[in-house]
């Protein structure tokens, strides 16, 4: 330890409140500057402590698995009621799926079309929700030696539920769509109109930039759109419902508030921007 | 090590550290511990966080043990977990510690609800700043009802840490 004297001490305990006071704004600079150095601290404390919500994050789960057992209990009889008839509806559909997989199969033979390869996937567990006011991101445990890179698709077995935005040796972390800097490009699948779906922070994330000649009605489904070469089109994504004040919004169809695994797909599509690259859509139309 | 006093045994020195330790590593781990999954099913993963509490709680009691190189720590591991921009709770959370500092000797004598109170106010002073600096840094208005929210919790939230503190304190002072 370094001697010094008494009064020096003390000037350096005077000063180093103001001293780190002034490091925060540098900080807040720096993060705004130099995205890349930030993003390397970041993934480095979540290597770091992945391991660790790893196995916090298993009792958690279990005591959550115990609450919607005894849940489940209270409502047997109707939701078994419930899926019966769910089970009856989805037969007729597995019948008209099949026979659809046979009629496609035989044109794509008389087109000489080929197969659309079906995309791989990789299942990480959900170890920490690193949701805040200000910002919604989960943390994936991915294990050393994974295939995840940035930019990699995240469903749960629903629907979307955002993308990889950050990628460590051990960790991923994964942008929810909810967030505020998250902006999707979607298709209203009725319309085949195209909107950004805008993350507010808030549940449901809201439509922005739809054609006046299409407006989304309450009940469409939206799926993704390829339209940026950032996601595959087609993903399932929710259904347009009217929210407060007359805005358009999304209720999502994967469960963000559950989330334990979630797949993550590579489709090989790499033409996507970092969100602070993205810059903020002028608002056009319904906000 | 200060002149004059006996020389300390490695395990005197190593006690001394942990005492001082003790309350941050109790706030990192509360820290941490809130960004667990939810663990009730459907309840969106929003414990706030423990840091404005701590430091309120420590910086008043026993500010030693909650020096400025730590209240930064602290905000940084929060800043950086959450993917947040970077140093705003750095702030925050440094400029609570001062608030505290210069208030501190009228404030210890006072009732705890009187302390709960010049909390409440300190917080509420301390996110507005937050909501304030982050949508300067979004360049967008934030929605202000999440940041309500999120204050109402805070304080709402005050006596159960403060209680967990007391108990960390008083095993502090009675070793």
């Amino acid at each position: 330890m370094i001697r010094v004297s008494v009064p020096v001490r003390q000037a350096i305990a005077r000063l180093i409140l103001p001293v780190l006071i002034a490091a925060s704004f540098g900080l807040m600079l720096l993060g705004k500057a130099d995205t890349v150095i930030v993003e390397r601290a970041r993934v480095a404390l979540t290597d770091l402590l992945v391991p660790v919500y790893g196995v916090l994050s298993r009792p958690v789960g279990a005591v959550r698995d115990a609450i919607e057992a005894v849940h489940g209990l209270a409502r047997l009889h109707s939701e078994n009621a419930r899926l019966r008839e769910e089970n009856a509806r989805l037969r007729r559909w597995y019948d008209v799926a099949m026979a659809l997989e046979a009629e496609n199969l035989a044109l794509r033979a008389v087109l000489n079309a080929p197969a659309e390869p079906t995309p791989g996937f990789i299942t990480a567990r959900v170890v920490a929700d690193t949701g805040t006011t200000y910002a919604r991101s989960v943390l994936l445990f991915t294990g050393p030696r994974h295939a995840v890179t940035k930019g990699q698709v995240a469903l749960d077995q629903n629907g979307l539920v955002g993308r990889v935005s950050e990628v460590g040796s051990r960790s991923a972390r994964v942008l929810l769509v909810t967030d505020i800097n998250s902006r999707i490009p979607v298709r209203i699948e009725r319309t085949g109109a195209r909107a950004i779906l805008v993350g507010t922070n808030g549940p449901a994330p809201r439509l922005q930039h739809w054609s006046e000649s299409a407006p989304p009605q309450p009940g469409d489904r939206v799926v993704t759109s390829a339209q940026a070469g950032a996601f595959p089109a087609g993903l399932p994504v929710g259904t347009v419902r009217a929210g407060p004040g007359g805005v358009i919004e999304v209720e999502l169809a994967a469960d963000l508030d559950r989330l334990t695994f979630v797949r993550l797909h590579d489709f090989g599509l790499s033409g996507i921007l970092p969100p602070e690259q993205v810059v903020p859509p002028r608002r056009r139309g319904g906000s | 090590m200060a002149v004059g006093l006996p020389r300390r045994t490695l395990l005197q020195r190593l006690d001394l550290a942990a005492h001082e330790a003790a309350p941050a590593a109790l706030t990192l781990v509360l820290v941490l511990v809130s960004f667990l999954p939810p663990l009730v099913p459907g309840q969106p993963g929003l414990l706030p966080s423990a840091l404005p509490a701590s430091v309120f709680f420590w910086t008043l009691y026993r500010p030693r043990l909650m020096a400025p190189p730590a209240v930064f720590g602290l905000g940084l591991v929060q800043d950086l977990l959450s993917a947040a921009p970077l140093g705003v709770n750095t702030l925050l959370s440094l400029l609570l510690h001062a608030a505290v500092l210069t208030q501190r000797r009228v404030l210890v004598r006072q009732s705890f609800l009187i302390v709960w109170v010049a909390f409440a106010l300190l917080a509420a002073a301390l996110l507005s700043l937050g909501w304030l600096l982050r949508s300067i840094l979004a360049v967008a208005v934030l929605p202000p009802l999440p940041a309500l929210v999120e204050l109402g919790l805070v304080v709402f939230l005050y006596p159960a840490y403060s209680w967990l503190f007391i108990r960390l304190e008083r095993s502090l002072a009675a070793p």
